[in-house]
């Protein structure tokens, strides 16, 4: 897939950066960068704007990231976007609920940019 | 993992300070690509200026905390972000909140059971000496020191009943 657009959603803009880092490390060929530091602030992003993957947090304030998987399937233009959750939240509860709430992927922080490539890559090309 | 002469154990939690640790040297080695190094001898060194915070709630109420200088606090966000970053800019306070919060995130989901029930608050990070804390901690303290790039790392959690 080449020349997709991204929406990376944390709290934290150094995450956001190092996200966006390990994305093009992992040879993803990316148009545009999107950022948001919240659930609500994305939800607003994705009304507006179809993109092809979002890396999302689950702690952020306002609201949360799995409140924000949930309401994208309410939002027209992303519908069936897939989301990868990026979170220091490891537990098998939390990518239970995760999945669950419409979740494609999970990566677990601390994390490699090899991480991030074996567990974007496949969400991108469609495999479960 | 090496012995650590700094480790203090708590009582009944002997182990939480060893998997602190090792929570914090995953974090730096992953994110930083630079290793935390453990003291050979008692650390007496510069004050520690900078502190970020993070809450823990639920099946463990407490407050995971890391101190170190500006210097290493610059030094961290620079690694992290791969560029130079300035002590006292807003990406030196993003990142060592943030290192608080992985750390936080690392240790709870290596304590079996507390993975699902622990929740953790956003980090705060503050700056100066000139502050006491008045913790509530009423069921012990574990504090852990080390090396990043030869200048000390504290981490503390400090436990709620």
């Amino acid at each position: 897939m080449d020349n997709i657009r991204v929406l990376i959603v944390d709290d934290s803009s150094v995450m956001r950066k190092i996200v966006e880092r390990s994305l093009r490390q992992a040879g993803l060929s990316i148009s545009q960068v999107l950022e948001a530091g919240n659930g609500a602030e994305a939800l607003g992003t994705c009304k507006e704007t179809k993109v092809d993957l979002i890396l999302c947090d689950i702690n952020m304030p306002v609201m949360d990231g799995l409140e924000f998987v949930k309401s994208l399937a309410g939002v027209e233009n992303n519908k069936g976007t897939p989301v990868v959750m990026i979170t220091t939240e490891g537990s098998e509860g939390h990518v239970v609920q995760a999945l669950a709430a419409g979740a494609r992927g999970y990566i677990r922080k601390p994390f490699t940019p090899d991480q991030v490539k074996e567990h974007v890559l496949p969400v991108l090309a469609g495999k479960p | 993992m090496s012995a650590n002469p700094t480790l203090a154990p708590s009582e009944g939690r002997e182990g939480w300070a060893a998997i602190l640790q090792q929570a914090a040297q995953e974090v730096f080695e992953l994110m930083l690509s630079c290793p935390l190094t453990v003291p050979t001898e008692a650390v007496d060194g510069p004050e520690l200026d900078i502190t970020s915070m993070v809450g823990l709630a639920g099946l463990l109420c407490g407050i995971i905390s890391m101190r170190c200088t500006a210097k290493s606090a610059g030094a961290m966000a620079s690694a992290m972000l791969g560029m130079d970053v300035a002590s006292d800019s807003p990406e030196m306070w993003d990142a060592v909140g943030e290192i608080c919060n992985m750390i936080a995130g690392n240790f709870k989901n290596k304590v079996p059971g507390l993975g699902d029930g622990c929740m953790l608050s956003v980090p705060t990070v503050i700056s100066g000496e000139s502050y006491r804390m008045h913790s509530m901690a009423d069921a012990g303290v574990i504090h852990v020191v080390l090396l990043f790039k030869g200048d000390p790392i504290a981490l503390t959690l400090e436990v709620h009943s």
